[in-house]
């Protein structure tokens, strides 16, 4: 006699994402959105400034959302989320969270006036940066998130892209915020969790997902889960939290690294790389990754330390 | 209560008594004071508002649009290059329909540096969807942030109280502070028709589409051209209450008067002093003070000039490869109603004086000729 199958939900069922929306297929943005949702739930308001999402959302008289939006100019997200917080709460409303959601562009570039002086005012927002690495909205135009050696419109493969990408993280561990995290569409459980504790956190709070795009990387659709999951794998994008700019956490530590050119391979904006800039870019991500043991590690020295 | 307080303080006041809930700002030369003593008021809790200090005149914007929406009555002051920073969002708030309330000291843009009297900032934003005011005094500051809360809040149209650099912004007049009940029973709290909350959720300012676009700008339009007769009403109640009539121009001495100035800012105060001592010559001089730039009064202008038998136009701002401003405006009010000949004179640029001998000479040029000899006539320049 077979067993009764039994299925542990790992997510909560509730959805304030419906059908309808105008993604591509295969859009990590869409997916980090439905699952932020689902850890912030109703009492959620979103400023979203242009990128893809202001498409995705759906066209006017519409909205695939159950969460009210605020469609803001580019370079406000951060200053749109903290006049939006002040004004609820002055009408009465203390209870709802405010959350800015940018892309790379509208962050790494744009929008980083605004994101400062909101981080350095510590106002109670959550900023959240999906990244797709460029401007894919308009059609795939490097940001300063475009990662090293990557094609895209404007940088095209003959001087492809030989800039670092930002460091991000670092730039809001420095303004010293009670939170921050990176978190992958791959990891629907590890975001749902570090969601749901910055959500109880006051101040601002600050998340980078990391979040592929098929039309703009030159990968099959399918295998967005799979692209983030190497690029945690290979640690070239490590899942890890910060608190109070100090205290490093690294929440998934791959066993064994994977080498970067597993990741890169899968993508048409990499195809043109020599063995030896993918070497250069094995190189830069060992070096981040050790950085990021050492910041994580030296704070359980210190906490050892103190006991 | 009768205080002696600075333009500045006039703003800050005003938006006291107004009972703003949400106050962004950044600071710029020669707007400071208002937003200095705006930060006095909330540390003392003489006014229940939140104060967000931003890191630049566009995210005080941003964040002024972000609060309004969520419900909020809201305020801000800038001048000059903050003014033209704001720009972006100086349609966005318009064409997202909030009234919000900002006053802006006029003076001049760089290069080179320059922080003295001009108007071309918040003219270079006429297009935007705001409503102008220009003020003349301390007092009708004050009374103005007031009544543009009532206006904008009604129209839901977004409202620019505008006053001179320094010769108004840092200049000690007599002003009547009303007591807040009595501003209370005039200005009812803002309760907008729609807003951004969970308990009723909208998508605010998505992707759209010419088949709505359009209409929603012809909106915008038609509640512009609601405006002067709300000013009217609401400068009406307000004289009742307050006793001072706030309307959409100031005239003066104009019934009888051969020659009439049009003229706006603190230099509408100054030209009814040139008025006086003309009128004493036995010339038939008046003065039109224009209050309401956005959107223009056209049927009041036509009403008062259409009977002068010359209209001297007098700007502190230039349109470049055009003439002043209030020129334009002026002659487009009057194109087909009029014949009367119009002078057009440009003064005061860069907080250059605008004395009563300035007008003056544009009295005495605009008597002893048929026509001007060209379409600007430049005040005080040195050629």
């Amino acid at each position: 006699m077979k067993k009764a199958r039994t299925m542990k939900l790992s997510l909560p069922i509730e959805e304030y994402m419906n059908p309808g929306h105008l993604a591509c297929q295969g859009c990590g943005a869409t997916l980090a959105m439905r699952y932020v949702l689902k850890a912030l739930g109703q009492k959620t308001v979103l400023c979203i400034p242009a990128c893809c999402w202001s498409v995705i959302d759906g066209p006017f008289p519409y909205s695939c959302l159950d969460v009210p939006i605020f469609h803001c100019a580019f370079e406000t997200a951060a200053a749109s989320a903290s006049g939006v917080k002040a004004g609820l709460e002055m009408v009465g409303d203390k209870e709802t969270t405010v959350v800015a959601w940018a892309g790379d562009g509208g962050t790494f570039d744009i929008g980083i006036q605004a994101l400062s002086g909101a981080a350095e005012r510590n106002d109670n927002i959550i900023y959240v940066c999906y990244d797709n690495e460029a401007y894919m909205n308009t059609g795939i135009q490097r940001s300063s998130a475009t990662p090293y050696g990557a094609w895209t419109t404007t940088t095209p493969v003959k001087h492809f892209k030989d800039q670092p990408k930002k460091d991000i993280v670092a730039i809001m561990a420095a303004h010293r915020i009670p939170y921050l995290a990176t978190a992958s569409v791959a990891y629907p459980e590890d975001l749902f969790r570090k969601m749901k504790k910055a959500k109880e956190i006051k101040g601002t709070r600050f998340f980078h997902i990391f979040a592929p795009c098929p039309t703009g990387w030159r990968s099959r659709p399918e295998d967005t889960i799979k692209l983030a999951r190497l690029a945690v794998q290979t640690c070239y994008f490590p899942l890890f939290e910060v608190e109070w700019g100090e205290k490093y956490t690294i929440n998934i530590k791959p066993k064994e690294k994977k080498p970067v050119v597993d990741y890169l391979r899968l993508q048409g904006r990499f195809s043109h790389l020599t063995e030896k800039e993918i070497e250069l870019i094995q190189a830069g991500i060992d070096r981040q990754w050790h950085r990021l043991l050492r910041l994580a590690s030296e704070r359980e020295k210190l906490s050892v330390g103190g006991e | 209560m009768k205080k002696v307080i600075m333009g500045n303080h006039a703003l800050s006041y005003g938006a006291m008594l107004a009972r703003v809930q949400v106050i962004s700002a950044y600071p710029i030369t020669p707007q400071t004071q208002v937003v200095e003593l705006l930060s006095e008021m909330c540390a003392s809790k003489a006014l229940e508002a939140q104060f967000i200090k931003v890191e630049s005149e566009h995210s005080a914007m941003a964040a002024l649009i972000g609060a309004s929406l969520a419900g909020a009555r809201t305020f801000t002051a800038t001048s000059a290059h903050g003014l033209t920073l704001m720009h972006e969002l100086l349609h966005w708030a318009a064409g997202g329909r909030l009234p919000i309330v900002m006053g802006n000291i006029n003076r001049a843009l760089a290069p080179g540096w320059n922080i003295w009297a001009d108007q071309n900032d918040s003219l270079s934003q006429r297009d935007t969807g705001w409503m102008q005011f220009y003020c003349a005094n301390n007092q009708e500051v004050l009374d103005s942030v007031i009544q543009a809360y009532k206006v904008a809040e009604r129209l839901y149209i977004p409202a620019m109280i505008i006053l001179d650099a320094f010769s108004l912004s840092h200049t000690y007049e007599v002003v009547d502070i009303p007591e807040q009940s009595q501003v209370d029973a005039y200005l009812p709290p803002f309760k907008p028709a729609f807003r951004l909350t969970p308990d009723e959720p909208h998508a605010f300012g998505g992707l759209t589409s010419p088949d709505y676009y359009f209409e929603l700008r012809y909106k915008l339009q038609k509640a512009m051209e609601n405006v002067p007769e709300i000013i009217e009403e609401t400068g009406r109640e307000y004289e009742k209450k307050f006793g001072r009539y706030l309307g959409a121009v100031e005239a003066y001495q104009v019934d009888d008067a051969d020659l009439i100035l049009v003229t706006s800012g603190t230099a509408g105060s100054t030209a009814k002093v040139a008025v006086d001592k003309l009128r004493k010559r036995g010339l038939k001089v008046g003065n039109l003070r224009i209050r309401l730039f956005r959107p223009f009064p056209f049927e009041i202008v036509r009403h008062y000039l259409r009977r002068a038998k010359k209209v001297a136009v007098v700007d502190r701002n230039i349109s470049y490869g055009h003439h002043g401003i209030f020129y334009q405006e002026t002659k487009s009010a009057l194109y087909g109603f009029s014949s009367v000949p119009i002078f057009g004179f440009i003064a005061g640029l860069g907080g250059r004086d605008i004395t009563p001998e300035t007008f003056e000479e544009i009295i005495d040029y605009t008597f002893s000729h048929e026509t001007p000899e060209a379409e600007i006539i430049w005040i005080g320049v040195k050629k």
